[in-house]
C-alpha cells in the first residue's frame, strides 16, 4: 500500500475511534452525574480524557514506528505498524472509559496532556536550529573529506567546473581542475555588502534622526509605514529591479565620467540591497533614539547647546549600541541576501577592488551549486553547504554580537520595548 | 582678549546654521527614500502595465487537406509568421477533434506573435521591413488590435511569451501558503502560549527564546539547504512540490508567528486572567476560554504578515526545486509546482525581449496580493485595536 493512502487510512480509523471515545465518554460520565454522584470534572473533560487516551498512545507508537524506519532504516512492515497502533488506540479507549468514575481528576490529567503538547511544539524551533545546523554541517563534512579546508578558505581560485567528471567516476580526466577558492566570493559578498551599507547607513541614520527629532506628528505617523512597504517588497523584484532598471543606469553613468562598467556590475545589486535595507536601520535607529531619555536633551538644551549640537554630541552616542546593533543586523542581512545579486550580480567568481567589475557572491554560488543537474554527491553540490557553513557562522556571530548590544543599551536605559 | 558681543552672535548664527544644515540634510535623507519608493513603483507600473494587453490579429482559417498535419498551412502566407505558433499547433488538433470542420473557413481573432505584439507597443522587435508593412497595412483594416490580456490570467507558463500566464504559479502559490499556514499557524500559536502563559524561567525557556530571535535572522537561503538536505534528501519529500517548499517556508514563517502571538497574548491585561482564575478556571481554560480570543486580532495580523513575507520569498524555493517550468496547473501537493516570485525569477531570466513585461506584469499581480494582504492586516489591527 501507498504510505499516503496508509497514512489516510490510520487517521480515519483514529477518528472514528476517538468520536467513539468521545461519545462513550461522555454519556459513561452522564450516566454517573445522573445517579446523584457529585464528579471532579465534567462529564465533556471526561469525553475529552477518553479521547486523548485513545489517540494519544497510538499516535505516539505510529510515530516512533515511523521515525525508527527513517532513522535507523528498522524493517518494520508498515501493515503491522498501522494494526499495531491501531490495536493500541482501542486499548487506550478501554482504558480511557475505566477512568471514568468520580474521584478521578480529569481535568488535570488533560492538562498536563496539553502542556506537553505545547512543550512539544515550542521545541520545533530548536529542532529547526540544530536541523540547519546540522544538515549543513554533515554536509559541509562530505566536502572537505574531498577538498581540504585550507584550501577552501585561502584558495583564490574558484573554478568547480571540472568537479563534475569525479563524480561520474572519471577523476583522472580532469578532477585535479576542479578549484574550491573560496577567497573571490566572500571578496564579492563583502564588496556588495559594504556598497549596500554605504546606501542604506547614512540615508536610514538621518531619516531616522529627522523622524525622531524634527518631523512633526503626522509626517512620523505617515513616513515610517511608508517606509516600511521598501522592506516588504519582494527580493525578487529587487533583484528584477536591479537587473533590468538599474544596471543600464549604472553602465551609462560610468561610461560618462569614462570608466568601462561590466552589466552584471558590483554598484547595482549594491545599491539596490542599500535601499532594501533602508527601512531596518531606520525603524530600528528611530526606536532607539526615541527610547533615549528626554533628560538627556533637557539637559543639553538648558546647557545652551542647538538641537543639531544635541542630537550629534548627546543623543547619538547615548544611542550608539542600539544603532550599531541596527547596523550588523543590516549587514547580516545584506550577507544573506540570495535574489538580488542572482539576478543582477554576476557569475564569475573575480578578485577585483573595481566595483565596476562583475563580481560573484557566496549566495550566488549557493544557488549555482543546486541548481544545475549535477549529482547531489558531487564536489560542487556539497561546496554550496561548505559556503553555507561559513554563512551560517558569520550571520550568526553577527546577530548575536547586535543581540547584545542591543541589551547593553536597554540596561543602560531601562528601556522594555526594544 | 575677550570676545565681543559681534562675535558671539556671529558664532551663535553659525551653530544655529549648522543645526538647520542638520534638519534639512536629514528631511532630505528621508525624501530620498521616500523618491526611490516613487521611483520604483513608477518604474514597475511603465514596465508591467503592457503585459495586460496583447495584440490579437483577425485571421481567415482555411482547413485544408494540409492543415492537418501542418496547422501553418491553413493561414494565409503573408499572415502565418504574425501569428503565435502556440495557435498554430491547435489547428491539427482541432480537425482530429472536428472532421467536419474539414473544408470549411472560419474568421476569427487570434493571438498574434509576440514580435508582432512588441511592434505595436513600439519596443524592439524582429520583425522585418515587410512584415512591418503588412502590420501596418493590418493595423490600417482593423485587423490587428491590441486586447486586454485575458490569456495572461488563465493559463500556466509557456515557452511562447504571448501565450504565457501566471496561473500555474498562482496555484501554486495558493496550495504552498495552505502547507506553510497549516504547519506554522498552529505550532506558532501553541509555542508563543507555551512561552507567555505557561513556561517557568528557565533554562530550557530561554534557550527557545533565544532560539527563536536566531531564526528570525538567519538568512532565507539557509532553510533552503535545510528543506534540501532534510526534507528531501532524508525525509524523501518529493522535490519541487507544494509540500516540501511550504514545509521549508513554514519554519521560517514561524519565529515571525511566535513574536507577534506573544505580543499579543502579552498585551491582553492581568485582570482578566485574575478574574478568570478567580472562578476556578484553569491555566489552559483561561488560555482557551479568555487570553486566546481576546488576543485572536493581534495573531491573526501578524500570521497575515507572516504569510505575506513568506508569499515573497525566493530563494529557499529555488533550493528546492520550484523553478520548474509548469505549464499546466498542478492539482495536487505532490505534483511539481512553481510559484509566482519563482516564476518571476524563470521569467527574469528568459532571453526574449517579450518576457521583460510578462516579468514586470507578474510583480504587478505579486506586489498587489501582498498590499492586499497587508492592508488587511492594517484594518484588522484597527478594527479590533483596543485600549486596556
Amino acid at each position: 500500500m501507498q504510505t499516503n493512502q496508509l497514512l489516510a487510512m490510520f487517521s480515519g480509523v483514529l477518528l472514528l475511534l476517538g468520536l467513539i471515545a468521545f461519545f462513550l465518554g461522555r454519556a459513561k460520565a452522564a450516566r454517573v452525574r445522573a445517579n446523584g454522584t457529585a464528579m471532579y470534572a465534567q462529564p465533556d473533560q471526561y469525553a475529552w480524557f477518553a479521547v486523548l487516551a485513545t489517540a494519544g498512545p497510538a499516535i505516539t507508537v505510529g510515530a516512533v514506528g515511523a521515525f525508527l524506519m527513517l532513522l535507523l532504516g528498522a524493517e518494520i512492515p508498515t501493515t503491522y505498524l498501522l494494526a499495531g497502533s491501531l490495536v493500541i488506540a482501542a486499548l487506550g479507549l478501554l482504558v480511557g472509559m475505566r477512568q471514568v468514575k468520580p474521584d478521578f481528576h480529569a481535568r488535570q490529567a488533560i492538562e498536563r496532556v496539553i502542556r506537553w503538547v505545547l512543550i512539544g511544539a515550542a521545541m520545533i524551533s530548536i529542532f529547526t536550529t540544530f536541523g540547519i545546523l546540522f544538515s549543513i554541517i554533515f554536509e559541509a563534512l562530505r566536502f572537505f573529506k574531498m577538498h581540504s579546508f585550507w584550501d577552501f578558505i585561502t584558495g583564490t581560485v574558484w573554478n568547480p567546473g571540472a568537479s563534475f567528471l569525479a563524480a561520474a567516476g572519471r577523476a583522472e580526466a580532469g578532477a585535479t581542475g576542479a578549484q574550491f577558492g573560496s577567497v573571490p566570493l566572500f571578496a564579492g559578498t563583502f564588496m556588495i555588502t559594504a556598497i549596500a551599507m554605504l546606501v542604506a547607513i547614512p540615508v536610514g541614520l538621518l531619516s531616522a534622526i529627522y523622524m525622531a527629532e524634527f518631523a512633526p506628528q503626522r509626517v512620523r505617523t505617515l513616513a515610517k509605514p511608508t517606509l516600511e512597504v521598501l522592506a516588504g517588497i519582494p527580493t525578487v523584484v529587487y533583484g528584477f529591479f536591479a537587473a533590468i532598471t538599474v544596471a543600464p543606469v549604472i553602465v551609462d553613468v560610468a561610461g560618462f565620467f569614462g570608466i568601462d562598467a561590466a552589466y552584471n556590475n558590483a554598484v547595482a545589486p549594491g545599491v539596490v540591497m542599500g535601499i532594501m535595507i533602508i527601512p531596518f536601520i531606520s525603524s530600528l535607529s528611530d526606536d532607539v533614539i526615541n527610547s533615549v531619555p528626554d533628560s538627556m536633551r533637557q539637559g543639553s538644551l538648558a546647557l545652551g547647546m542647538t538641537k543639531g549640537e544635541t542630537i550629534r554630541d548627546v543623543v547619538i552616542p547615548a544611542a550608539l549600541p542600539g544603532i550599531i546593533s541596527a547596523s550588523l543586523l543590516a549587514v547580516s542581512r545584506a550577507l544573506g541576501e540570495t535574489m538580488i545579486v542572482v539576478m543582477a550580480a554576476g557569475m564569475r567568481p573575480n578578485l577585483t577592488a573595481n566595483p565596476f567589475e562583475d563580481m560573484t557572491t557566496v549566495t550566488v554560488r549557493i544557488v549555482a551549486a543546486l541548481t544545475g543537474d549535477l549529482e547531489f554527491e558531487s564536489a560542487e553540490t556539497l561546496s554550496a553547504f561548505a559556503l553555507g557553513l561559513v554563512l551560517f557562522a558569520v550571520t550568526l556571530s553577527l546577530n548575536l554580537v547586535s543581540v547584545l548590544m542591543i541589551r547593553r543599551f536597554r540596561e543602560k536605559y531601562r528601556v522594555n520595548n526594544l | 582678549m575677550s570676545q565681543t558681543f559681534d562675535d558671539i552672535s556671529a558664532q551663535l548664527k553659525r551653530r544655529h546654521r549648522r543645526s538647520a544644515r542638520l534638519k534639512w540634510i536629514s528631511m532630505g535623507a528621508l525624501g530620498l527614500a521616500g523618491l526611490f519608493l516613487v521611483l520604483f513603483f513608477a518604474d514597475m507600473l511603465v514596465k508591467g502595465l503592457p503585459a495586460f494587453q496583447q495584440a490579437q490579429i483577425q485571421v481567415e482559417i482555411d482547413y485544408n487537406e494540409d492543415a492537418q498535419r501542418m496547422g501553418r498551412a491553413a493561414l494565409d502566407p503573408d499572415e502565418s509568421r504574425l501569428v503565435s505558433r502556440t495557435f498554430e499547433r491547435q489547428i491539427p488538433v482541432a480537425l482530429r477533434e472536428n472532421p467536419e470542420l474539414l473544408g470549411t473557413t472560419e474568421t476569427r481573432w487570434v493571438l498574434a506573435d509576440s514580435e508582432v505584439d512588441q511592434y505595436l507597443k513600439g519596443h524592439r522587435n524582429k520583425l522585418s521591413d515587410e512584415q512591418r508593412a503588412t502590420v501596418d497595412a493590418l493595423v490600417e483594416q482593423g485587423r490587428v488590435e491590441l486586447k486586454f490580456n485575458t490569456n495572461f490570467f488563465t493559463t500556466g507558463d509557456s515557452k511562447m511569451p504571448e501565450a504565457s500566464g501566471i496561473l500555474s504559479a498562482v496555484m501554486g502559490t495558493v496550495m504552498t501558503m495552505l502547507v506553510t499556514l497549516a504547519i506554522s499557524f498552529p505550532i506558532g500559536v501553541m509555542t508563543a502560549v507555551y512561552l507567555e502563559e505557561f513556561a517557568p524561567d528557565n533554562r530550557l525557556t530561554q534557550l527557545i527564546e533565544i532560539n527563536i530571535n536566531n531564526l528570525a535572522a538567519i538568512p532565507s537561503i539557509l532553510f533552503g539547504l535545510l528543506g534540501l538536505a532534510i526534507f528531501i534528501n532524508f525525509f524523501g519529500v518529493p522535490r519541487s512540490t507544494p509540500l516540501v517548499g511550504g514545509m521549508t517556508l513554514a519554519l521560517m514563517t514561524l519565529p515571525v508567528i511566535i513574536i507577534a502571538t506573544r505580543t499579543a497574548l502579552r498585551s491582553v491585561p492581568d485582570s482578566i486572567r485574575h478574574a478568570a482564575f478567580g472562578v476556578g478556571c484553569s491555566r489552559w481554560q483561561v488560555v482557551r476560554d479568555h487570553v486566546l480570543p481576546l488576543a485572536m486580532p493581534g495573531i491573526m495580523t501578524g500570521s497575515i504578515i507572516g504569510l505575506a513575507q513568506a508569499m515573497g520569498e525566493t530563494a529557499p524555493l529555488i533550493i528546492v526545486g520550484m523553478v520548474a517550468f509548469i505549464p499546466d496547473v498542478g492539482a495536487s501537493f505532490t505534483e511539481a509546482a512553481t510559484v509566482l516570485p519563482a516564476q518571476i525569477f524563470t521569467w527574469a531570466g528568459e532571453p526574449e525581449k517579450a518576457f521583460v513585461e510578462k516579468t514586470a506584469g507578474g510583480i504587478l499581480v505579486l506586489l498587489t496580493i501582498l498590499i492586499f494582504l497587508n492592508a488587511t492586516a492594517v484594518i484588522l489591527r484597527k478594527k479590533f485595536e483596543r485600549r486596556w
